[in-house]
């Protein structure tokens, strides 16, 4: 019978909610193609307690990998890989993902498809989509290779099962790794300074993207969450730039953010940007661009010259409250 | 120190998505190409270290003639020489690849570093850079904000997810892919474009590597994303349309 491996993540010790929802995915394309699910991670076997059921449950265990290494990580997955002879392999698309993933998959011959956001069965082909152009344009892949098919899956692209004891006892497997074989330094993780501004508890928020094309015309935008009296946050693109600080950054690099409105200004909307605004309750995206995706994910959307239609907005709600 | 720096010509960010008759990539007559934004912050810290510690900056691009352009702009920025690997039909391969296309231009340059951006702005797979890593051979870390050199190799600052960083530090020769946003990218000067006109550009035909071309990865389409909330779109002119939008604000979303 053929095997979905999914290659989890820990986060604080447990496996984290990107990593379930990939382990969902390999349950679904599991179920498509008629194969069975194995789960594995690097960390203590007790971390996967809760993965529901599966036909392997694996718990990859070596001192060499307390921190994480892309060496390390390659060595370790290839290894598993190699014992296991999954038809696919899903991962995550986190950051560590795309920092050892494809260096795996070249190990194997092979090329990761990464950050796919659906598949679907056609006949005996499963095909694959993810996103081009920062989300303008989707794809549609399949793989030409043999097994395995190494498959990195998009941040809230499937939603996560409930949790239920895993079916299985968990194995463990130590893999040999060598010292000599891991040639980066890692240092422990920190954040860079304490922030002063707390986005994810503002109700309201203006965001400003490239579209807003200078410096200058930040002070527009200021003016509308002013008015509105609302913070004001920024796209990576901005912040990049220094013309607001990084704390006000929201997206994937940034803060994650929740407001009752996120009234995006000049955002085109690509996933590194909506992974961290998508859950706002109402989303209000102004764009000279019909096409941008910000607009799959708004309630309401203005498409015009946000250089015209940010000073009337500020009008019209200074207006309404008097 | 001898850096390498790979950069691909993508089309320009604004640039209108149209499907060509294919429908297996964009249209892309009428379009305006321009450096990958991620590669010219790799190309930002080559210099940079250049300039801090002497040696060679070598901007290597594959992709049709078109592609020499963007060559020329970095060779004008400060680039000393560039290596393109000249071919029509780069889309016919995956990123492995592209990579081994790669791989083989520079295997007898014996570079330092190479430097490549985090991502591409078209196909935004992420992973040229790593897997040439791993097809030289070398150690590799990404999503790179600063590089340091040290006596036994460098130190860097690498960026995490949610506002997280760490420290790594990893021997020479090593492969970084660099994450934006670390320094302000520099114009080209006058002199500078001058000067690169007569700066050393050798193109390479691609077929004269010797890749085995057969990807294990197919794009079989291309197509519009379909919506998933419906989008209430308010017309008008600005004024009409603000109006309906405070309207909306007070009545529906209750937040005014």
């Amino acid at each position: 019978m053929s095997t979905v491996l999914v290659i989890l993540e820990a986060k604080s010790g447990s496996p984290s909610r990107i990593s379930l929802e990939a382990l969902a995915a390999g349950a679904a394309l599991a179920t498509a193609t008629g194969a069975q699910l194995a789960a594995a991670m690097v960390g203590p076997a007790a971390a996967m307690d809760s993965l529901g059921s599966l036909s392997a449950a694996i718990a990859i265990e070596h001192p060499l990998l307390d921190r994480y290494t892309a060496d390390g990580y390659t060595a370790a997955c290839a290894q598993l890989i190699a014992r296991l002879q999954p038809d696919y392999v899903l991962f995550p698309h986190t950051y560590q993902v795309r920092d050892f993933a494809p260096r795996l998959a070249t190990r194997l011959g092979r090329v990761l498809l990464s950050d796919v956001t659906a598949f679907s069965l056609d006949g005996n082909t499963v095909t694959f989509t993810r996103q081009l152009f920062q989300g303008k344009l989707n794809g549609h892949y399949h793989a030409a290779a043999p097994a395995p098919c190494l498959v990195s899956i998009q941040a809230g692209a499937f939603h996560a099962a409930p949790s239920a004891p895993t079916s299985i006892p968990v194995e463990s497997f130590a893999p040999a790794l060598e010292p000599s074989a891991i040639r980066t330094q890692p240092g422990e993780p920190f954040r860079a300074a304490t922030q002063t501004v707390d986005l994810s508890s503002a109700p309201l928020i203006v965001s400003v993207g490239r579209g807003i094309k200078d410096e200058a015309n930040i002070a527009l935008v200021q003016e509308l969450a002013q008015a509105l009296g609302a913070e004001l946050a920024a796209s990576r693109p901005i912040c990049d730039a220094g013309w607001l600080p990084m704390e006000r950054q929201v997206g994937s690099s940034g803060q994650t953010v929740a407001p009752k409105l996120y009234l995006a200004v000049g955002i085109s909307g690509a996933i590194q940007h909506l992974v961290g605004m998508k859950g706002s309750q109402c989303v209000v995206a102004i764009n000279k661009d019909e096409n941008a995706p910000i607009f799959e994910i708004a309630d309401y959307g203005i498409v015009g010259d946000l250089f015209e239609v940010v000073p009337a907005l500020t009008t019209a709600i200074r207006k309404a409250k008097g | 120190m001898k850096i390498i720096v790979a950069i691909k010509q993508v089309p320009e960010r604004d640039a209108r998505i149209r499907i060509d008759s294919s429908g297996r990539w964009i249209a892309l007559d009428d379009i305006e190409f321009r450096m990958n934004e991620s590669d010219a912050y790799a190309l930002e810290e080559a210099l940079l270290l250049k300039e801090a510690h002497g040696g060679e900056v070598i901007v290597l691009s594959a992709g049709p003639e078109r592609v020499g352009q963007t060559i020329r702009e970095a060779l004008a920025k400060g680039a000393d020489r560039g290596i393109h690997i000249a071919s029509d039909s780069l889309a016919s391969l995956d990123a492995l690849g592209v990579a081994r296309l790669m791989a083989a231009a520079i295997a007898d340059e014996h570079a330092d570093l190479i430097l490549t951006g985090l991502q591409s702005d078209d196909l935004g797979l992420g992973q040229t850079g790593v897997i040439l890593a791993e097809l030289l051979g070398i150690p590799h870390s990404s999503l790179i904000l600063k590089i340091e050199k040290t006596d036994s190799g460098l130190r860097l600052l690498r960026e995490l997810e949610d506002g997280w960083f760490q420290h790594i530090s990893l021997p020479t020769p090593a492969l970084l892919t660099i994450q934006s946003g670390n320094t302000k990218l520099r114009y080209a000067t006058l002199m500078g474009i001058k000067k690169a006109k007569t700066k050393e550009l050798r193109t390479v035909d691609a077929a004269s590597l010797g890749i085995d071309a057969q990807p294990g990865l197919l794009l079989d389409a291309v197509a519009l994303p379909s919506r998933q909330k419906t989008t209430q779109m308010l017309p008008g002119t600005p004024a009409e349309a603000a109006a309906a939008l405070v309207a909306k604000l007070q009545q529906e979303v209750r937040v005014l």
